[in-house]
C-alpha cells in the first residue's frame, strides 16, 4: 500500500525552482531516503511534504491529496536538521507537545495522552530523564527527545532531516538503528534525506538522487550508488566497495 | 489508511503515566501567587497616612454581608478613605500589574526572545503620543474625563495596526519587530515635537510618562476591567499553544497550528490589555520583563505555569510597589515607574546576565 506520493510536485521559492516536477511514491512500512549534493533540494522536499512551504503538484498521503494542518500533522511528523529544544523545558514537557495535532485548540492533555508520551519516553530510555531540561541534555540525549516527541505524535510517516548530522559517527548510528526498530514495532514508514551515502545506502530500502530539484535515478542501493552517478551528480571521486556482509560502502578517493 | 503508528502500552507504563502530569507543583505555585496578591491587597488597604487596623476594615467588609448582623465600628471618612481611596487603587495595582506581565510573557513567548516587553510592537509610544495630544491640545477637559486614558488607548492601538501592516510578513518575526521599532521611534519624534511646542504641559506629560495610580478610583478600574479580562481569558487560554509556539513557526505548523492566525491573535489580546493598562497608568517599564522572568526563574518555563502565576505576581507586585511609592516621600508621592524601575533596572540586569537558562 502506498503511503506517501508525490505527483509532479514543484517548489519555488523566492523566483527559483527548488523543486521541479519530482515524481515518487513510499510504500506503507518502507525507508526511503533522498540523497542529493547541496543544495539539491532535499530538505525542501521533506518540507513540502510537512506542508511547510507553498508547492505545486500533489503530495498524497493514504490517497488523501487536500489534508487540512491538524489532518496532516496526524499523519506526518517531522524531525528538522536543527530542531529548536528551548533549553528551560523539560524532556517530558517537550514529549508531550506532540500531542498537539490530537488535541483541541483550548484542551490540555488527557491520561490518554500521558500514557503515549510516556510509552514513547520508555521507548527511547528516556524515562530517567524526563524531568531535566533540554538544554542540559547531550547531542545524543537530544536526538532522542527529538524521536520521542515525534513518536509521540503517533503519525504513520516519520520524515528525518539529516538525522545524523550533529552526532558523532556512534550516535549517529544508534540513531539510525533506533529509527530502523521504531519503524519494524510501530509501523512507521521513513522518508529521510542524508548526505552521508553510505548510512544512506545501508539503512534505506530505497534511496531517491536529486540533483537540482529533479530525480536524476532511484532505486535500490546497488542501482542508485555508483561511482558514474555519484561521479556526474556529486562531482567526487568515490569508490564504491562492497562489506562481506555485501551492504555497499562508499569510499571518498584523492582525484590525483 | 495508514494506520497511525502506536508503540504497545505496558500496564507499567499507565501506571506511570500520570507523574507525567508535568505541573504536578503547579497548584502549589498558584496558592503561593494568590497569598502573594492577597499580601499586597492587605497591605494596600492597611498602609497609609490615616491609621486604620486591619480589624476594622475585616469588621467593616464583614458588615456588608446580610445575616451575619455584624455592624461597621468605621467613621464615615475612614469608610471612604478604605473603599473609596485605597481599595479601587490597590485593585487597579493588581490589574495594570497582572496585564503588563501577562502580555510581557505572552510577547516573550510568540517573538520568542526573552528581552521584549509588551511595549514592543509601539504601544507605549502611540499611548504616550496619544496622551500627549490630549494634555496639549485639550488641557482643560483632558484631566476630569475619560479623553485622556481614550487618547492614549487609541494611541496604543494605532500604533500596533500600523507596525502590523508596515511589517506583515512571511519571513518570521524579525521584520515586525523592526517595524515597532520604527513606529515607535515615528511616534516619539512627534511626541516630543508636540511636548517641545507646549512647553507649559511638559510636566503634565512628564507625569503621566512615568506612571501613576494617583489619580485612581473605581472608574478607572470599571474602564480597564473590560479590556483587561478579555485579554486575560484570551491569553490564559492559548498557554499551553504558547508552549508550542516556543518551538517556532516551522515546528508549530508540522504540529498542526496555523501560527500567522494565532500570533496576530495573541499580539491583539496581549495589546489590547496593555493599552488598556497604559491608558489609566501611564507607561510602568520593565514590569512586563522582571516578572515573567521572575517566574520562569522560580516555576519553570512553561506557559501553563508562567501566565497565570505572573499575572498573580504581577499583580501583586505593582501593588506593593505603589504602597512604597506613596508612603516613602509621603504626603508626596514618588511616580510608581520609578519605584518599579528602581527595582526592576537590578534585577533585570542579573536576568540578562544568567539569560542563557532561561529561555522564553
Amino acid at each position: 500500500m502506498t503511503a506517501l506520493a508525490l505527483r509532479s510536485l514543484s517548489v519555488r521559492l523566492d523566483g527559483s525552482l527548488i523543486l521541479d516536477s519530482v515524481d515518487g511514491c513510499v510504500e506503507a512500512g518502507e525507508w526511503v531516503t533522498v540523497i542529493g549534493p547541496n543544495g539539491a533540494g532535499k530538505s525542501t522536499l521533506l518540507r513540502a511534504v510537512a506542508g511547510l512551504v507553498p508547492r505545486l503538484g500533489a503530495v498524497e498521503i493514504a490517497g488523501h491529496t487536500e489534508l487540512g494542518r491538524r489532518e496532516l500533522a496526524r499523519r506526518v511528523a517531522l524531525v528538522p536538521q536543527s530542531p529548536a529544544l528551548p533549553p528551560a523545558m523539560t524532556v517530558a514537557e517537550y514529549v508531550l507537545l506532540g500531542r498537539t495535532p490530537h488535541l483541541g485548540y483550548f484542551a490540555r492533555e488527557g491520561l490518554h495522552d500521558l500514557e503515549i508520551a510516556d510509552a514513547a519516553l520508555a521507548r527511547l530510555d528516556l524515562v530517567e530523564l524526563a524531568g531535566r531540561r533540554l538544554g542540559t541534555l547531550s547531542g545524543g540525549e537530544q536526538q532522542r527527545a527529538v524521536l520521542a516527541r515525534a513518536l509521540a505524535q503517533q503519525a504513520p510517516i516519520l520524515l528525518l532531516d539529516e538525522p545524523t548530522n550533529a552526532l558523532d559517527v556512534g550516535r549517529g548510528q544508534q540513531a539510525l538503528e533506533l529509527v530502523d526498530a521504531l519503524r519494524r514495532e510501530a509501523g512507521l514508514t521513513v522518508l529521510a534525506a542524508m548526505h552521508d551515502l553510505t548510512l544512506a545506502g545501508q539503512y534505506a530500502d530505497r534511496l531517491l538522487l536529486l540533483d537540482r530539484g529533479r530525480v536524476v535515478a532511484a532505486g535500490g542501493a546497488d542501482d542508485v550508488l555508483t561511482d558514474e552517478l555519484i561521479r556526474r551528480h556529486y562531482g567526487a571521486s568515490v569508490r564504491v566497495l562492497h562489506d562481506e556482509d555485501g551492504r555497499l560502502v562508499v569510499v571518498p578517493t584523492r582525484r590525483s | 489508511m495508514a494506520k497511525a503508528a502506536e508503540l504497545p502500552l505496558t500496564d507499567a507504563a499507565r501506571a506511570d503515566a500520570r507523574r507525567l502530569r508535568v505541573h504536578g507543583s503547579s497548584w502549589l505555585w498558584v496558592g503561593g501567587g494568590v497569598a502573594f496578591a492577597l499580601a499586597a491587597l492587605l497591605t494596600g488597604i492597611v498602609v497609609g497616612p490615616a491609621p486604620i487596623g486591619i480589624g476594622a476594615i475585616v469588621e467593616s467588609a464583614a458588615s456588608n454581608i446580610p445575616f451575619l448582623g455584624l455592624h461597621s465600628h468605621l467613621s464615615a471618612s475612614d469608610s471612604a478613605i478604605v473603599w473609596q481611596l485605597r481599595l479601587p487603587r490597590v485593585v487597579l495595582g493588581l490589574l495594570v500589574g497582572a496585564m503588563l506581565s501577562c502580555a510581557g510573557a505572552t510577547y516573550q513567548g510568540v517573538f520568542r526572545n526573552p528581552l521584549v516587553d509588551p511595549y514592543l510592537l509601539g504601544v507605549a509610544a502611540g499611548a504616550g503620543l496619544g496622551a500627549t495630544l490630549m494634555i496639549a491640545y485639550a488641557p482643560g477637559q483632558a484631566f476630569n474625563g475619560d479623553l485622556l486614558p481614550l487618547a492614549a488607548f487609541a494611541g496604543g492601538c494605532g500604533a500596533v495596526v500600523i507596525t502590523y501592516a508596515i511589517g506583515r510578513s512571511s519571513r518570521g518575526t524579525a521584520t515586525l519587530v523592526l517595524a515597532g521599532v520604527t513606529v515607535t521611534a515615528f511616534l516619539t519624534a512627534i511626541q516630543t515635537f508636540v511636548q517641545q511646542q507646549h512647553t507649559d504641559t511638559l510636566q503634565a506629560v512628564y507625569s503621566w510618562i512615568l506612571g501613576s495610580l494617583d489619580t485612581a478610583g473605581w472608574h478607572d478600574v470599571l474602564l480597564l476591567l473590560p479590556y483587561a479580562g478579555v485579554s486575560a481569558v484570551v491569553l490564559l487560554l492559548h498557554r499551553r499553544v504558547l508552549d508550542v509556539m516556543t518551538l517556532g513557526d516551522e515546528e508549530a505548523t508540522a504540529l498542526g497550528l496555523n501560527v500567522g492566525r494565532i500570533r496576530v491573535l495573541l499580539v491583539a489580546a496581549a495589546t489590547l490589555g496593555t493599552a488598556g493598562a497604559v491608558a489609566v497608568s501611564g507607561l510602568i517599564g520593565f514590569l512586563g520583563i522582571i516578572v515573567p522572568h521572575f517566574v520562569r526563574l522560580v516555576a519553570g518555563s512553561s506557559y501553563r505555569i508562567v501566565l497565570p502565576l505572573s499575572i498573580l505576581v504581577g499583580g501583586g507586585f505593582l501593588a506593593f510597589t505603589d504602597v512604597l511609592a506613596r508612603t516613602i516621600l509621603s504626603p508626596a508621592e514618588l511616580p510608581i515607574g520609578v519605584v518599579t524601575a528602581f527595582f526592576g533596572a537590578p534585577f533585570f540586569a542579573v536576568v540578562l546576565r544568567t539569560a542563557r537558562g532561561v529561555g522564553p
